[in-house]
Formats: C-alpha cells, structure tokens, sequence
C-alpha cells in the first residue's frame, strides 16, 4: 500500500466535459487518480482516459529538452524526422534565439500574412491567449485558428447567427430535468463518457425520453425511446420534417415565438416542402418515426437538444446546426432549467481557447477584429500603436494549410496540434507542409506534424503546470502543477513569455507585456478585456470552477444562458433548403465512410497512443455492418483495404451491428491507418468546416500482410 | 450459430423474450434439458434475448446449485447429506458408490454418472434420500447401485396419518387427485361462494378464521390478505410458496403431488380477495415431479376455466405460472423468492417495506405456503366458525408434522393443534424406534430447537411451543434416539447453513462458515477451550444482525443443545477433571 | 413535503425529516455509528451490518445505514449487545480476509478491541491475483463483499454491468461472465470500481507494479508484450 506524499486536485486534459481529478502522488511519480463524489461536474466518476490515461507524462519518447533539426529544411523538400537522431539537443536559448531570428526574418521580409499559428484546445486559457496575443500585437497577424474549426465551427456559427452566443446553454448536468431530448450526431459514450452517464441516469432514474437520431447505432440508442437511423447528411431533411408536423400539428410554442424571435413566417413557408414523406424518401428514416419524435420533443414540458460533430462536420453544417436551432425556437425549449442547445464540446478546453481568442475573425471574447471599436480597445490593452492590429480576417485551420505557398503562408508555429492527422485529405496536407520555409513545433511528443519542424519546443504536460480550462458547459476549472516538469519541458505560457520578450527585443518595441509571475495574473489580464471573464479569478475557482459569463466579483456565474433575451436580442429562425454531401456514393465507391472517436484515444493519438491506453484498443478497426460484411465476404479480424479518390488505407474490420448497411466507420486516431487520407477536403461556406462524416469510400477484402503493424490486436468485449 | 441446439435454444428464447428477465429461470432449465449444462453460447444468446446483462446471467447461474457452467454426467444422482438421511445410511451409500464405480467406469457403464451430495430432498420419511436424475427412490439404502442407476427402483409412498381430515383428505393414494375427483369430493366449491361474495368478505371470512402461516413466521393471513387489498399500486399479485426446503419438511411435496387442486383453490381465492390477476407458484427445483402434476392440474384448471380470462363468468379473470427452483434453500424466504421469480439472485430484502405493499416486481402482493392455502376451501365452504372449532383458542385448524428419524412410523400427521407432542410421537407415530430412549428432537427443522423427555407433555400450539422455547416452523418433528451423537448433528446442520447462505449479509455469510469449522475442528480433534464462547458469539451475532430468517436462525439449534446439554462444548481437559 | 420525526438516539432527541435514515439521523447530532459496506454514493444493501443499532421493540438489531427513523423511536447504538456484534462481525471478517489496507476497518478493530486471531483455525478466502488487463489488478484475497464495485459498475453508475456474483455465501466472490477475463467483457476500464474499493482488492496496475518494487522508470518502460505476457498469469502477493 503506497501512501501519497500530496494529492493534488485538477482538470481531466482529455474532453469537454472538465472533470475533477485528485491526483495522489508519490516520489514525483502519480500513481492513482480519484475523484470526489461531490464533485460538481462529475460526481465520483471518470472515465478510463481520466483514470488511467495520464501516463504518456512519463513516456520514454516524450521530448524534454529543446531540439533544432540537423539538417536545414527548405521549402519544396521539407522532411519529417521522427527520430532523435536527426535532431540536436540545444539549450533553451538557443532555440528561442533561433526561432526568433527565422520567424522576426519572414515577418520582416514577407510581413504579417506569412505567418500562421495553431492554438490548442487541449493548453490552458492562459497559454492560448497569450500565444494569440503574441501573434496579433508582434506580427499583426489574424492567422489563428485551432481545431475547433474541425469541431464544431458550423456549430458556432449557426448559433452566432440565431442567438448571438455560440456555447451550450445549459449545465450537462441538467439532463435529470429534461423529460425528453434529443441526441443527435454524437455518441456520447465514447466521447463524452461522463455526461452518457448523466443520460442514462436521466432515463433510468428520472424518466426522461430519448430521441436518438443518428447514422450509427451507438451505446445509447440501447437507452432510447426513438432511434431515427438517418443516412449520414439528412440532418437538415429530417428536422425540418420534424418543424413541418410541428407546425402543421400546431405544437409549437406561438407566446415563445411571438416575444423571443422573428423571421419565423419566411422560416415557416421554407418548411412547407419537408414533408416527412420527403425526409424519408432522402434520410432512409420511416415517416412514422419523424413524425413521433416531432410529436414527442414539441410536447415535452422540457426538451433539449445535444449534438456533437455528427451535425457540424458536413458541408451544410451550419444549416444542420441552424436546423436544431429552428426546432427550440419553435418549441421555446430554450432559456430554461432542463432545456437548450446543447453543443457538446470535444476537446478539454475548445471552449476557452475559443473563448480566449484563438480564432481567426475575434479577438477574446467574440470580439470582432474586423471591429474598429474592439481593434482599439485591444491596442490599448496591449500597449499597441493605434492603428497596429491588422483589421482584415485571418485565415482558418484549413485555409492556414491551402494558403502554404511562396506568396502565402511560410512560416507557421504548432502548439499542441496535429493538422498532419487532423486535417482532411492528408495526402495534400503533406504536400503543403513539404512546401513550408519555417515550422515550429510546442509539444510533448514528435507527432506527425512536428516531425516536419525545424525547432522542438519540449512543452510542459497538464500536470506540471498552472492555469484554467473552460468546459463544456462554460466551466472555468482550476488546472494545477501536480509535479515538477520534467527534464528541461515549460509551461506553454512561460515558452510564448521568453520567445515574445525575445521577439519585441528584436523588432525594437513596446511591450505587450510578458512580465507575469502567475498564470492568474494572465487570466485577470484577459477578464479586463472579455466582460465575460470578469469575474473569474483564481481565488473563486479553488474548489468550484465558475460558469461564464461570469461579469465582475460578485457576480456567481450562469448555470443556463437565455432566460429572458438572446445575445442578438431575438432568437432568429432560418429558412432552410437540402443540400445532399459533397461526395455521394457510385459503383466504384458504394460505400458512406463517416469518422470520429473511440473512448480509449483521444484525436491524433500524441497522448493516448502514448498511454498504456494503447493496449486496450492497440489498432484501428472499421466497422461494417453484418449485411455488407457478407455480401464482401469479410468477418470481424478480417483485413480490408479502404480506398477513397484520395488515398488508401488497410486495416482490420469489426463486423457491428453498430453501423447501418452502406456506411462505414472509422477512428482516426491511428498514423498506421489514418482515417483522414480518405476524407474530402469539402467545407461549409460559413464556417470553413471539412466534410469528416460522409465521403464515398471502396472497400475490398486485403492480406494481413498489408498491414503495418499485425501484431497489435486486442480482444474487446464492449461492443 | 451452426449448432442445431443452439437453433433450437433461440425459438423457445423468442417465445420467453416478451416475458423479459423473469423468464431467466425457465431459460436455463430448458437450456439445461437441451445440452445437459449452460454453455457459453447458450448463455449469451439467453442473456440477448431477455435483455440481461452477460454478467448477471454468469451471477444467476452460479447462484443456484442445480445449474451447471461444465458439462456434468448425464446421470447426476443427489444424496440426502442431512442428519436423518446419514443417521440412515447416506454416507455409506455414498461409500459404497465410489467404491463401486471404478469397476464399473472401466467396463465402461457408469463413467456418465456422478453423485452430489445433496442437502434434504424433502424425502425424509424415506430416509436415505436420493434422487436420480429428480426421480425419487424409495429405500435406497436396500437397494443396489447397480438398480438405482438403471431407474429400477420403487416411487416412494408416503404413509398420512390423520386424525382430522381436512388437508390430507385426498392425500396419499398413490397417484394426484386430478380434476374430476377434486370436483367430486367438493372441490371448486368453496372458490365459486367465494366469487359470490365481496373480496372484502373474503377476507373477513379468512381473519375471522384465525388462519395463521404455516410457513414458520406464522402471521395471520387474513390481516396480510387486507393489507395487499388495500395497498396503493397495481397489478397486485399472488404467490404460492412451494420452495419447501426446510430439512425435515415433506408436507408441501406430499400436497402438491397429492392433491393439486386444493392449492390452486387456496391460490384463486386469494386472488380474488385481494384483486391480483396474476399469481406465481415457485416450487424447489428438486421438486420436477411435483411441478409436472401442478403443471397438469393448472392445465386442467385452465380448461374448465378456473384460471383464465373472466372466470367462471365472473369479472375476475387470473393468470398462474408455474415457477421451478434450481437448489437455493434461502428462496424459501419471501423476498428472495421474489428476487429468484424476477430472474435474479436469490437474495433477500432488507424489510420494510414489506411484500404486501413493496412485493414481487415491487408490486403489492400476497405470498403465502401451500399449507396454509389448502387451509383456505374449508374455511370458505365451512365457515370461520366450523374452522375455530378445530384446535386451540389461538391456533385453530388442523396442522400437518413431518415426523422422520428414529421414530416407528416415519410420515405425515394431520392432527387438529393442541395435541401433545407425547401424544404424536407415541400414540400415533408408535414412538422411538425400536424402542430405544429419545435423547433429543429437533423442532422446526435445521433452523428449530431441540426438544427433550421433559417436553414431551407441551400441546403443539403456537402459544404452547413458544411457552417452552420451541419452534412450530414448519411442522417438523425429528426425533434422535440416544445413540446419536449430538455433535454430529449439529455438524450437518452447521454444513446444511453454511452452503445454503446466500453471501449477502457479513454476520450469515461468514458466521455460517465460522460455525462450520469449528464444530469441524470439534469432529475432528475434539472441544478445546474457547470453542463454545467462540459458537455462542457466533450464533448470537447471526440471529441479532443478520438480514434474513436463513441467518437469524442459522445458530439456534447450536445455542438451543448449549442450553440443554451445558457439557456438550466442555473442553475435553476440563471435562476429565 | 415531508414532515418531521422526532426520536431519542442515545438519550437525545433528535428531529429530522421523514425518510431519514437513523445513520444519518445520528450523524446529524454529531453521534458516530461505524460503517463498511456503506458508501454514499452507492445504493445502501445493509450488507456488512457494522452499522447495526438497537431499536426498542425490535426483536434483531437493526442496520442504521437503511432503516429509517419513525416517530418516537428509540435507538441506543452501543449496547453491549451491539458492541459484541460488531467485534464479532471485526474478528469473523478479520479471519477470512486480507483487512491490511483498510484502514477504516482497521480503527475500528482498534476501536472494539477486536481480537486479531480470535478464529485460528478459520479458512481464509483465498485468490490468486487477477492481472488480466494494463489497468487495474484484482487481488480478491482481499475482497470483503461490500458490492460497491458491482453497483458502481452497474445502476449506481456507470451501467456496464461487467462484473457481478460467482458462487454464494461465504464462497461468494466477484465475477466476470464466465470468469473471462476483463478486456473480453463489456468493461469500459472507467475505474469506478478501483475508486470505491475500500480494500485494496482493486488497485491502479501501476500503483501494485509500485508496490511489487518497479521503480516508475521501470515500469514505464514496460512494454507491451511483457505486460501482455503478465496477464492471466497470477501473481503472487509481494
């Protein structure tokens, strides 16, 4: 029995949810992770990557001392170098030294349009909203984006343009006071395993009604009173279908939409054509069931909407999004304890990088940049010339990539980000990243895209350093240093500190100010330009995070957003039209192929693949359904090749019941197979997101010789 | 999936599907017919089909003693390993079966077949107690292995003495009181006045009667029947109590074998009284000769519509099933009868909240003993006054006692209550066996108390048995001669606790096993100092702390002998001072 | 709206809301009754019955952790005939299984002058450490039944529903479906159960790699064959 030598309480680094962990340490090393049972957010319990998944900290390939590559890159024959040999070990000066002149030499030569960053969902309020500082106040650059634009931007956007405030309503855990909700494009039990809990618990224990609708049938349609098995991209069909019996049974809210929104006569008349025979004749979905579920959510006394990725990811995902959107403000299932629109955020801390300014068209707090008043207000906060910030948007994740040329973007700092895994259509994204004449890579491990790098900035894990994550549900959650960094690693916040000292030094101006002692004096720094953030400081959020906005001192926080006016005033309806996927299926690719997440891993894998995680689910798999398995003559264990116009992966399958005949998933966790060579480089017109849920895809039976790694295999009873 | 058997497993598992979990037990009954075990395919198709957790099928399974995970023999033979049986000669049966089947295996006849020790079979009368493959034998002990294992062996005849007729009326005639006899002799009777008169009636007329349980608790049936009635909830419903596994019990077997139809009166006319359309029989699993004439006479009731939709006419319509056991003694006690019908566990509750209001399926609902609803025909067709005139001021009707061990005529006794216990055991049953001196008779079963000569004079009444610190339970009588070794005894009740505990409780888990080893270790090397402290702390703990009436009285028949017999558990040094 | 119940615990009265367990009730006035199965996160099953009180008019104790209070009730929770039940229950506990690491069972053995080798000859359960998954061990030897992790693993929780009974009575013991081993069951590897295992029964892999002597180094440097090749091998205890 190993008594600790301190129990130290933070944040869980892997999702949005933001759970409590207590970490007990002993001998510098963390051993057990429990939680308290009344902790707000998760109440005692955790999943396996909070439990267990910390261990990548004290991974032998971590990298923990500053590296400079050997050999020179040029443009055009960019390497990537996974091995330590091809790198040299430096002092920490001599890589910011380095860094400094290569990046100071392009901005000079080129000027703010040649450099890029990439901010990270999974750093710290503090560590990305400095990074974004240093960018726009030295280089005035509006090149900032993160991968939230891969989440859930069609999302933001839908919500920006019907409410005027882009987060989830309400508290996750107020599922126990839903009667009925709606699940859609998100499978919960894999990617928001805590927030599934208080689902079930919500049917099992409170009565509440689940409506799943959802290409795949995941864990929780076992829980569900209604699963509409809709092709993947029908969204827009199938809920207008749902707002067209709604309207046409006269069970919306008319005192809600008279008091709390406009447009809702155009809206009404562009419904008209969504007949739920309609939506069946394009979703798959039986009318019968629309019409249910239409019944169901508008008679609810509180209904609420949660939706992940399966509803931005698409080419029309702000229409999908404003679909839902639609259908609370018909209902006026919105503003209340147990209803809302609940988009649940993926990554540990998208809503606060988001929220910290990490964004490509907004300074901190959804501030325009393209706002003369905002522009000025952050001049001054950043002790910058009138006039200094560049007033233009910058580019987004996907255009950071497209724009690499001679005449574009050259150099681009990566904090935390994989876009080698995360972007669609890889093949082209290495081809761009060979292009580039400067790369700077701030991580924990060489992962695909660092490998291309020129300068390795060994970062600091969660667990050694200071700062806040914003949640899900606005959370602002105290992150604290667990145990020393190790080897020569930073805190994110003190590497961007020292590099932009460095940097001002060399252009020879005025400070933005990089003096703090403290993370919290970052995020004090940061309330007095975002009034939502006012009020959060360290000393309130020691033992319970505050829920943003959060105005000034006294101010206790918002558990639901909405209760009397939206942030644009009215809540605004949009008239919809279909628009089928980019790619639809042929002979040659019969098959749907949509992505996403398994519990055990987490994104481009640099932590969980890094983990003892790896061992449970040590492969990619793609799951087919019983009937195409049969007709393609595989069984589960099989090897299959994938193929897309793209590109081509092997892998093994898993025959499920879990997908729908004609499409197929994939996680997109694993280099040995990335999913991401398949997908389509198609994006929304508004919010720029790729297409990761549907693309045409082949599938043929392969050798498991064709695999790269055969060995990794683990037998797995959950599925 | 290839598996023809596997094929059929899943056509009767679409047909138990609706019924959903409770269907469990009948599942893995069938299974077991079907592949002589549970594979593990089986299993996982039954816990698909009824929407249970693998988990939970896996719990269930190993819960109950006569469901196998491997393959066993195709012959399985159960020996009766309780005092009276062994007394009688199971241990030397056993002997002589391993012994024996070596020679036999190797011609290679007898390697199918394996014997388990088994805990009492309810066969005590016929001591030593065996079942081949749940057949019943009669006088193992002078029969040779070689006819037990071919089934040439005669069905056993209980002997009914009686000294009121009301009960046991159609009992003992060597085959079931089908139907039309049942009818004939007035059967039926007593329901149809009852479907004529109020259920509120009904239940006046049932706690007028005084009618108590005769399952051991003894609480008046007809106040439970009211509570049920009255309870807020439905569907309401009733259960027959037919786990009877109380070692030296046969009243229910010999009943329910005997005269099926007076049970299901009993049950139809409780149903009524309390507003339950649905009813439940659960019957011990080593019972499948018992549950297969019930079946018939359910089958019966259901043609002539007894049991059905609108019965006989009437509003009332009700629905029977059957439910077989699979070796779990602990399923005698109600709630865990009900967890056992629900396709769990068979643990017990923690009570309150009580079966009449919080029972199977948390439903309000009466559960009652076979026993005490073949009291119910005559109580509706006579009248409560009739029914006061038979036995005592406060226990009045008839009683059945289960006499068995060293007694001249081993069998069942109705006699009215308030008869003394000198009066059954000399008068009627012939007294001790060849006549040799009683040393000690155990009352109530493993869970009673031991009587001696100075009790022979208590009149068998509740008030009168409790008066004396003795049990009724459930009507046993089993009588050791003095050449018995107490110590002996109380090692095989000891055992019979420990195996039957269900593990629920810390004080029954553990103290059953604690009490067990050292009346083992007492066997073995004799009583050491401390020995009898350690027993009395044992015994006081279970019967003040435990959950259920299993752990409660798992240590009264130990500290009953300390008290009789004060030198029983004297060390061995201090005694030769 | 619930109405009040007034009732004497230990000679004081006490006044708490309908429902109220007497456990609760007693904490309330600042009176302690000792529990170990008691969880309260999990469902309350009465199972250890340390918690056991004397109620006046109750022919057994009665478990403070499930029974609720009722008006005018009188609970003393430490008679002697209480007291010897829970010494009782300590000593015949103490006997069966490994209590090293429960340092809550522990003080009370301290508390109630339990005697430590009060059943000499009693059979201990034995278990030989389940090591079947890069997670978490299972060293059943230690195991006290107190149903946590089954609950949490089911409806108190997590609603997986991996792990549930084998056997029964004093042989109970916790079980996988037909004992595979954990990776093949539906387990989701949450670790709700490592979390409320008062024991040590189950612990982090890595913390009892900790135990066994692995330097941190050591055993992140484990790979993952060898860790494979551990499992479902058992382990003796160091």
């Amino acid at each position: 029995m190993i008594q600790p030598d301190r129990i130290v309480s933070t944040t869980c680094p892997y999702c949005g949810v933001g759970c409590n962990l207590q970490m007990h340490v002993r001998n510098e090393t963390i051993y057990r992770v429990t939680t308290p049972f009344d902790a707000v957010v998760n109440r005692g319990t955790l999943c396996v990557k909070g439990r267990y998944g910390y261990d990548y900290v004290y991974n032998k390939q971590r990298v923990t001392t500053p590296l400079i590559r050997k050999k020179l890159q040029k443009p055009g024959k960019r390497t990537q170098a996974f091995d330590l040999d091809e790198w040299r070990q430096v002092s920490w000066d001599e890589a910011l030294d380095y860094t400094t002149q290569r990046l100071v030499e392009i901005y000079q030569r080129d000027g703010s349009d040649a450099l890029a960053v990439y901010c990270c969902a999974k750093a710290t309020n503090e560590d990305n909203y400095l990074l974004q500082k240093m960018f726009r106040a030295l280089f005035q650059t509006n090149n900032i984006d993160h991968c939230t634009r891969l989440c859930h931007a069609g999302s933001v956007v839908a919500l920006q343009m019907a409410v005027g405030s882009s987060a989830m309503s309400n508290t996750a855990a107020e599922v126990i006071h839903n009667d009925v909700f709606i699940l859609t494009g998100a499978n919960a039990s894999e990617n928001h395993p805590i927030i599934a809990l208080q689902m079930k618990k919500a049917i099992q224990k409170y009565g509440a009604k689940l409506i799943v609708v959802d290409p795949r049938r995941i864990e929780l349609v076992n829980y569900a009173t209604l699963w509409l098995p809709e092709k993947p991209g029908t969204d827009v069909p199938v809920f207008s279908a749902m707002a067209h019996v709604i309207l046409k049974e006269k069970l919306f809210n008319p005192e809600f939409i008279d008091t709390r929104t406009e447009n809702f006569q155009d809206f009404a008349a562009s419904m008209e054509k969504f007949t739920p025979e309609f939506a069946e004749i394009v979703s798959g979905v039986d009318r019968n069931l629309i019409v249910a579920a239409a019944r169901m959510y508008a008679s609810a006394k509180n209904g609420a909407i949660y939706w992940a990725l399966g509803i931005p990811q698409h080419v029309h995902g702000t229409d999908n999004a404003l679909a839902l959107i639609n259908l609370a403000l018909l209902t006026g299932h919105i503003g209340r304890l147990g209803t809302g629109l609940n988009p649940l955020r993926g990554q540990n801390n998208v809503q606060g990088a988001s929220d910290s300014g990490a964004m490509p068209w907004h300074y901190p707090g959804y501030q325009r940049v393209d706002d003369e008043a905002a522009a000025i207000k952050f001049e001054k906060g950043w002790n910058q010339p009138s006039g200094s910030l560049n007033r233009q948007l910058g580019l987004t994740t996907t255009e950071i990539v497209s724009h690499i040329a001679p005449d574009g973007v050259r150099a681009i700092h990566i904090m935390g980000e994989n876009p080698m895994m995360s972007e669609p259509d890889l093949n082209h994204t290495r081809h761009q990243f060979e292009q580039l004449e400067f790369l700077v890579g701030q991580d924990l491990f060489i992962n695909e895209s660092h490998a291309f790098a020129d300068v390795f900035l060994p970062a600091a894990t969660f667990a050694e350093k200071d700062g806040t994550f914003t949640n899900t549900d606005r959370r602002v959650q105290r992150v604290r240093q667990v145990i020393p960094p190790r080897g020569e690693s930073r805190a994110d916040w003190e590497i961007i500190c020292d590099l932009a000292q460095r940097i001002e030094a060399r252009l020879e101006v005025p400070t933005a100010r990089w003096d703090y002692a403290h993370p919290s004096e970052i995020l004090e720094e940061m309330g007095t330009l975002v009034t939502e953030y006012a009020g959060v400081k360290y000393k309130r959020i020691e033992q319970v995070g505050l829920q943003t906005p959060v105005y000034d001192d006294n101010h206790p926080g918002t558990p639901f957003l909405f209760a009397e006016k939206f942030p644009r005033g009215r809540g605004k309806f949009h008239p919809l039209e279909y628009h089928a996927c980019a790619e639809s299926i042929d002979q040659e690719y019969p098959f749907i192929l949509t992505t996403g997440r398994v519990l055990e891993h987490w994104h481009g894998g640099s932590l969980t693949r890094h983990s003892w995680l790896d061992d449970l689910y040590p492969e990619a798999l793609v799951e087919i359904n019983p009937v195409d398995a049969e007709a393609l003559g595989v069984k589960s264990g099989d090897t299959v090749n994938v193929r897309s116009r793209r590109g081509s992966i092997h892998l093994r399958c898993k025959v499920t019941e879990k997908t729908t005949p004609g499409v197929v998933f994939i996680p997109f966790h694993f280099h040995e197979a990335p999913a991401n060579i398949l997908t389509i480089e198609a994006i929304d017109p508004l919010a720029k997101i790729p297409e990761y849920k549907s693309c045409a895809v082949a599938v043929t039976r392969a050798s498991e010789k064709d695999l790269k790694n055969p060995e990794a295999q683990q037998a797995r009873g959950r599925y | 999936m290839d598996d023809p058997k596997l094929m059929d497993l899943q056509t009767k598992l679409d047909e138990f599907a609706p019924t959903g979990r409770s269907a469990l037990l009948p599942a893995l009954h069938h299974t077991q017919k079907l592949f002589g075990y549970i594979p593990q395919a089986a299993a996982s198709r039954i816990a698909a089909s009824l929407h249970i957790p693998l988990a939970n099928v896996h719990g269930v399974i190993d819960f109950y003693t006569l469901f196998y995970r491997q393959p066993v023999a195709e012959t399985v033979i159960h020996v009766c390993n309780d005092p009276v049986c062994a007394f009688a000669g199971s241990d030397s049966l056993f002997k002589n079966f391993y012994r024996e089947v070596p020679h036999q295996a190797a011609s290679g006849g007898l390697e199918t077949i394996a014997l388990e020790r088994s805990p009492c079979l309810g066969l005590c009368e016929h001591a030593p107690a065996l079942l081949v493959q749940g057949m019943a034998t009669a006088g193992a002990a002078g029969q040779s292995w070689q006819d037990i294992i071919t089934g040439n062996f005669g069905r056993p005849h209980t002997q009914i003495t009686r000294e009121v007729d009301i009960l046991t009326s159609n009992c003992g005639k060597g085959a079931p009181t089908w139907l039309a006899a049942y009818e004939a002799s007035g059967g039926y009777q007593a329901f149809r006045k009852a479907l004529g008169m109020s259920p509120a009636e009904v239940i006046s007329q049932v706690k007028a009667s005084g009618l108590v349980g005769r399952g051991g608790a003894a609480f008046p049936t007809g106040v439970k029947w009211e509570g049920a009635a009255n309870a807020p909830g439905s569907p309401k419903y009733v259960v027959c109590n037919a786990d009877e596994a109380e070692p030296g019990t046969f009243k229910d077997r010999v009943m329910m074998e005997s005269d099926p139809h007076r049970i299901l009166e009993g049950m139809l006319i409780a149903a009524y009284a309390i507003g339950a359309n649905k009813g439940y029989m659960y019957i011990r699993g080593e019972y499948i000769h018992q549950f297969e004439v019930m079946a018939q006479a359910r089958q019966e009731a259901m043609t002539v519509g007894y049991i059905g939709e609108r019965v006989l006419g009437s509003d009332f319509s009700f629905d029977l099933e059957l439910r077989l056991g699979a070796g779990a003694y602990v399923c005698g006690e109600e709630t865990a009868l009900f967890e056992s019908i629900e396709g769990k566990r068979g643990l017990p509750r923690i009570k309150p909240p009580f079966p009449i209001t919080h029972g199977l399926f948390g439903k309000p609902t009466v559960i009652n003993n076979v026993e005490t609803l073949a009291n119910v025909p005559y109580i509706l067709s006579n009248g409560a006054e009739a029914y006061r005139k038979i036995g005592t001021e406060r226990s009045p009707g008839p009683k059945l006692f289960c006499l068995s061990g060293d007694v001249e005529k081993p069998g069942l006794y109705e006699v009215p209550f308030g008869v003394t216990f000198r009066h059954v055991l000399y008068d009627l049953a012939g007294g001790v066996r060849g006549g040799r001196k009683m040393q000690a008779t155990l009352f109530g079963g493993a869970a009673g108390a031991f009587a001696t000569e100075k009790d022979l004079d208590v009149r068998l009444s509740f008030e009168d048995l409790k008066a004396a610190g003795l049990p009724l339970g459930s009507g046993v009588i089993m009588v050791f001669d003095d050449s018995r070794d107490l110590k002996q005894i109380l090692l095989r009740l000891a055992r019979f606790f420990a195996e039957e505990s269900c593990g629920k409780c810390f004080p029954c888990q553990i103290g059953t096993q604690r009490q067990l080893e050292i009346l083992q270790n007492i066997a073995s090397y004799g009583t050491s100092a401390g020995d009898r402290e350690q027993l009395e702390d044992v015994a006081r703990t279970m019967t003040d702390a435990s959950i259920c009436g299993l752990g409660q009285t798992a240590g009264s028949a130990v500290m009953s002998a300390i008290q009789q017999w004060q030198d029983l558990f004297k060390p061995a040094r201090e005694r030769k001072e | 709206m619930t109405d009040d119940i007034t009732l004497t615990i230990d000679e004081r009265p006490v006044t708490v809301p309908e429902g109220t367990t007497i456990l609760q009730a007693a904490k309330s006035v600042g009176i302690n009754i000792p529990t170990i199965c008691y969880h309260e996160f999990c469902t309350s099953n009465g199972l250890c019955r340390i918690c056991v009180v004397e109620v006046e008019g109750s022919r057994t104790l009665v478990p403070a952790c499930v029974a609720k209070v009722s008006q005018d009730m009188v609970v003393r929770t430490r008679t002697p005939r209480v007291v010897n039940a829970r010494r009782t229950i300590l000593e015949m506990l103490n006997a069966s299984v490994d209590l090293s690491e429960d340092e809550n069972i522990q003080d009370l053995m301290h508390e109630y002058a339990a005697d430590e080798a009060r059943f000499p000859l009693a059979e201990p359960r034995q278990h030989a450490i389940l090591d079947d998954n890069p997670m978490y061990i299972r060293d059943y030897a230690k195991c006290i039944l107190c149903w946590r992790c089954v609950q949490v693993c089911a409806d108190d929780a997590q609603y997986t529903y991996a792990i549930n009974f084998s056997g029964r009575g004093y042989h109970t013991s916790i079980s996988t479906y037909y004992d595979l081993p954990l990776t093949e069951t539906t387990c989701v590897f949450c670790g709700q159960c490592v979390g409320v295992c008062p024991t040590g029964a189950l612990k982090p892999k890595r913390e009892w790699l900790m135990e066994l002597g692995y330097t941190p180094d050591q055993i992140m440097q484990m790979t993952r064959t060898e860790r494979k090749s551990r499992m479902r091998r058992p382990q003796a205890s160091a």
